[in-house]
């Protein structure tokens, strides 16, 4: 089964003569437990799919469908939220700084409709591997790579197929990036979980993901394997091009 | 004689915990030649490159035994001297151009104004050699660049201009701080390609300041790893690989790598003695 169906989509922003078209006649699937990639450089229209998928980009045409329901507009039903969850680049811009993380979750929680929070929260903590000692702590008291393990632990508590990813370790140090990278390697493992990530790191898209698409200005050159990445076999000259960049980086 | 010679560089801030070093006795040499640093964030690399130009406001407090630049001691120049060796002689890139160029000026007017500040010249005269600096950083078109405001250019672009900008008075000494960071992998290589040109022909020797092993190993002479503010280890760039601290070894391990796939990546782990190591001397 396919958990994602992007066909045809186009996505703009502004209208006439200021029309920007930042996704262009994108097509790809992505199946149930994959893990696929987007990568390109900045500007590509990478994250505006991402925004498409989520009605954060309401101006959009093509079919977007998610587990086969396909999707319309930017109004999306609760039970979209449930199936899919977005964890954002920046965790120090996507928490709030006068929310403990106690009150993220449980927030979230009481809008998926749980009742069961208390316990719910202290398990998602777990699961992102934070202990109890960070539930009553305020954004600004934790490091970037907890921080972005409660952004996870938050997209996780509607427990969602599909996880949208975008450039989730770019904000981090190498160190960190490798402890965030593991575990979202382990959460797929354990919850079943479908990855849609965006990157413009490929070596980080090589080792998390089974596919890729690689784009440039706002269309989609060529879809592959990660195993075609790593043998440097690329079809199109622009994903060569970028892989020639990123292996002399 | 060095170029630069910083003996034991110490940078606090008072905090209500007391007091926090960022930079613990800190000891290099500069060179013509191209000196990375390169640590996680909070190690002190950054506030190493800016008490160098005593650009930490107070509270915080730079100390050391010299930072001399050519013989002359920094710390002894009062604040208008040292004005006039910011940008005439170590000049600094940030990490961003969108926040240290000025959006309500045009690009010419703000590279005329840095060439017309150091140099009693004639404005058309400064425009000249500002377009020959655009020029100088592979701008196309450096008429309409002149005339375009900073939100106009994108994000390489606005690198460019900035170490155009910083060239201009013809400086010595180059401070680069992640002045690649925020662009793509691809207008990355342009810049340092454009830096490199630079320190090459105008014999500068620069200081490149990034958290990122593979591109400082590939584009620096010389690498000082640093870890809590000191320096763990210093070593040639092309030999980074062959590093022997544990701690630039676990920053090396934690690379995913496109020829070598494994399911999970290896991760640092700390060893609180690193912290209490003697800082290594980058000097040669």
């Amino acid at each position: 089964m396919t958990a994602l169906t992007i066909k045809n989509l186009n996505v703009w922003f502004g209208a006439h003569h200021d029309r920007v078209d930042a996704v262009r006649g994108a097509n790809f699937e992505v199946q149930v437990g994959e893990s696929f990639g987007l990568v390109g450089e900045s500007g590509s229209g990478k994250s505006t799919i991402l925004k498409a998928i989520t009605g954060l980009a309401p101006t959009w045409s093509g079919d977007i469908s998610v587990e086969g329901t396909p999707l319309s507009g930017a109004k999306r039903d609760r039970a979209f939220y449930k199936t899919v969850q977005m964890v954002f680049q920046d965790p120090y811009a996507s928490l709030h700084p006068r929310h403990t993380v106690d009150q993220v979750l449980s927030e979230t929680l009481q809008l998926h409709g749980f009742k069961d929070i208390d316990t719910r929260v202290v398990k998602l903590l777990d699961d992102v591997g934070l202990g109890g000692k960070f539930r009553f702590r305020y954004p600004h008291q934790i490091s970037g790579g907890q921080r972005q393990r409660v952004a996870v632990a938050r997209a996780l508590a509607g427990e969602p197929d599909i996880l949208l990813l975008d450039e989730p370790t770019s904000a981090l140090d190498v160190s960190v990036q490798a402890e965030i990278l593991n575990l979202l390697t382990d959460l797929r493992d354990e919850h079943k979980l479908t990855y849609l990530m965006v990157s413009h790191d490929l070596p980080v898209i090589g080792h998390m993901c089974d596919r890729l698409a690689v784009m440039k200005d706002g269309e989609i050159v060529e879809v592959m394997d990660s195993e075609d990445l790593r043998q440097g076999t690329a079809k199109h000259d622009y994903s060569r091009s970028l892989l020639a960049a990123s292996a002399a980086a | 004689m060095s170029l630069l010679e910083v003996e034991n560089l110490w940078v606090r801030f008072p905090t209500r915990q007391g007091i926090f070093d960022a930079v613990r006795g800190v000891s290099f040499n500069l060179e013509r030649e191209r000196l990375g640093i390169v640590g996680e964030s909070g190690s002190g690399k950054s506030m190493t490159g800016r008490a160098i130009l005593r650009l930490i406001r107070k509270p915080g407090i730079v100390e050391a035994d010299s930072i001399k630049l050519e013989g002359q001691n920094l710390l002894d120049l009062s604040e208008p001297e040292m004005r006039e060796v910011r940008g005439q002689k170590i000049s600094m890139v940030m990490q961003d151009p969108k926040f240290s160029l000025n959006p309500v000026m045009t690009i010419g007017d703000q590279i005329m104004e840095a060439y017309l500040l150091h140099n009693n010249t004639s404005k058309a005269q400064a425009r000249v050699k500002a377009i020959e600096m655009l020029e100088a950083v592979s701008i196309r078109d450096p008429e309409r660049v002149m005339r375009a405001y900073p939100h106009e250019m994108s994000g390489g672009m606005g690198q460019r201009i900035m170490i155009a900008m910083m060239l201009i008075p013809d400086p010595q000494i180059l401070i680069a701080d992640e002045p690649t960071s925020a662009l793509d992998v691809s207008v990355q290589r342009q810049v340092l390609d454009i830096m490199d040109g630079l320190v090459k022909k105008r014999g500068m020797g620069l200081i490149f300041i990034s958290h990122d092993l593979n591109l400082v190993s590939e584009f620096c002479d010389r690498v000082l790893i640093m870890y809590a503010g000191r320096i763990v280890e210093v070593c040639d760039a092309d030999k980074l690989h062959e590093a022997k601290h544990p701690y630039t070894q676990g920053l090396l391990n934690s690379l995913p790598r496109l020829d070598q796939p494994k399911k999970y990546l290896e991760v640092l782990q700390r060893d609180e003695a690193w912290t209490k190591e003697d800082s290594v001397r980058g000097t040669r």
